[in-house]
């Protein structure tokens, strides 16, 4: 990472990428929702806005004529040229044939049917560590889970791992400030998928690959920088966020022992729990670019400029969730927006909050009390998707 | 029978998805293939469901879930 200038003020000089966003946003956040609900930097090329409200956030998210999602990450450059990974960075009209041909395959019975083979990942994992009675929750559980299932959907060597996970870094942490690590992190995925489509042939599979490559839209397969462009979206957005979303919640569980024990000791909470955790750590922040001149919550923003969009932060609004700050596993109301608002949903919401569920289930039912291995060194990942990279804990073995 | 049953709706312009209201109550709604939210059946909520239903319309990211009351359905589709 190069090193930053430390932040003046937030509200016009905010940087995600600074190390106390990293380590703890939520009181950055509470305090411009007070003071200066759009804040402004100028570290990004052509500016960039920062909406920490629920209703900034949900306007700017409904609002596909001002705001494209074309360039869907604030980096310190933009990228040229934009490179599609259709349709997390389309826009209407060509958002909905993209995006139609993906959904079946994420859908309540596609992911379903996953469920009992995660719950078998998952119980290989921990039968890997806890007769040592310690693990690195981050790095030998939650990181394995997302990388595995998706490895299985793709029909691709879950042994790849590795590599996904540095592509993503590549793209999403390091390409914040350097756009050789996007290019190279862009080039390396497009070979791998060329290779994988090329063994595939035109041989029928079920896995995703085979799945997109014989996707028509309009009676036309999709050209082989989208086929592949789609591709890399899947990888890339199936594993950081979900191995976030279950790293934060084991991190919350392992510093709230009220909340792990009761968790623990009534499942039924789990339907709640989930949804309230994926609420306060919800791990995905989008970005947008002006396209048109517009002006939000008296907020002028030119073409050209960035919003950071950041579902977490709309997540934290008192405005919207009473108690905002508290983690209330038995939240009953809650309309969060972990997996984004409007036409760009998440595709995999079924399968992330199915990972994550399972992912606690089965690590509850194994290791139901368990806390930070002092002297805790807990770090977080920097940028778009949020989550703990390394989280030591200690259990009873 | 009395005129206050309560009939669920969803709005398909506005549903995107998430399947909250599924998962909350699956009596009350059917998910497509392509993960849309519709009513199951004509709508209806049986006394017991109420609560699920409220909760379905609580949780809807979109605001895409309505309850209605029968007699106030008129010219809502």
């Amino acid at each position: 990472m190069s090193a930053r200038r430390p932040v003046a003020d937030w509200a016009t000089d905010w940087d995600h990428t600074d190390p106390a966003w990293i380590e703890n946003p939520f009181p950055i956040w509470d305090d411009l929702r007070k003071r200066c609900p759009i804040a402004h930097s100028e570290r990004f090329e052509d500016g960039a806005h920062f909406p920490s409200r629920y209703a900034d956030v949900r306007e700017i998210a409904y609002d596909t004529e001002h705001f494209s999602s074309r360039r869907v990450i604030v980096r310190e450059k933009k990228f040229h040229p934009i490179m599609p990974s259709p349709p997390i960075t389309s826009d209407p009209p060509e958002h909905r044939p993209a995006r139609m041909p993906l959904l079946p395959a994420f859908n309540p019975k596609a992911v379903e049917k996953l469920t009992p083979g995660t719950r078998a990942i998952c119980n290989r994992l921990i039968d890997g560590f806890l007769a040592k009675g310690a693990c690195d929750a981050a790095t030998d559980y939650a990181q394995h889970i997302p990388t595995r299932v998706i490895a299985h959907m793709l029909g691709v060597d879950e042994e790849h791992g590795e590599r996904f996970r540095r592509w993503i870094k590549m793209a999403l942490e390091e390409g914040i400030h350097d756009n050789d690590k996007v290019m190279q992190s862009l080039k390396e995925m497009t070979l791998y998928f060329k290779e994988q489509l090329e063994k595939r042939g035109t041989k029928p599979g079920e896995d995703l690959i085979s799945f997109m490559r014989d996707q028509r839209i309009e009676g036309q397969p999709l050209p082989p920088d989208k086929l592949i462009g789609t591709l890399r979206l899947l990888l890339i957005a199936g594993i950081d966020t979900t191995w976030s979303a279950i790293g934060a919640s084991l991190w919350h569980l392992a510093t709230h022992a009220e909340d792990r024990r009761r968790l623990a000791d009534d499942p039924s909470l789990m339907d709640t729990a989930v949804e309230e955790l994926l609420r306060a750590y919800a791990p995905v922040t989008m970005a947008r670019e002006v396209v048109k001149e517009v002006k939000v919550n008296g907020c002028p923003m030119k073409p050209g400029s960035m919003v950071l969009l950041s579902f977490p932060a709309a997540n934290r609004d008192p405005e919207m969730f009473p108690n905002a700050e508290r983690v209330q596993i038995d939240r009953k109301e809650n309309r969060h927006a972990a997996f984004g608002l409007g036409i760009h949903r998440c595709v995999g919401s079924n399968l992330a909050r199915m990972e994550l569920r399972v992912a606690l289930e089965e690590w509850l039912k194994r290791i139901p009390e368990f806390e930070l291995q002092p002297p805790a060194r807990v770090t977080w990942s920097e940028g778009t998707v949020r989550g703990p990279r390394q989280l030591p804990v200690v259990f009873p073995s | 029978m009395g005129t206050t049953r309560l009939k669920i709706r969803v709005d398909p312009e506005r549903c995107q998805g998430h399947n909250r209201c599924h998962s909350i109550a699956p009596e009350l709604f059917v998910i497509d293939d392509y993960g849309n939210s519709r009513a199951q059946g004509d709508g209806s909520v049986s006394p017991a469901l109420e609560e699920k239903a409220r909760l379905a319309v609580k949780n809807c990211p979109e605001h895409a879930v309505r309850l209605l009351r029968e007699d106030e359905e008129g010219g809502s589709r």
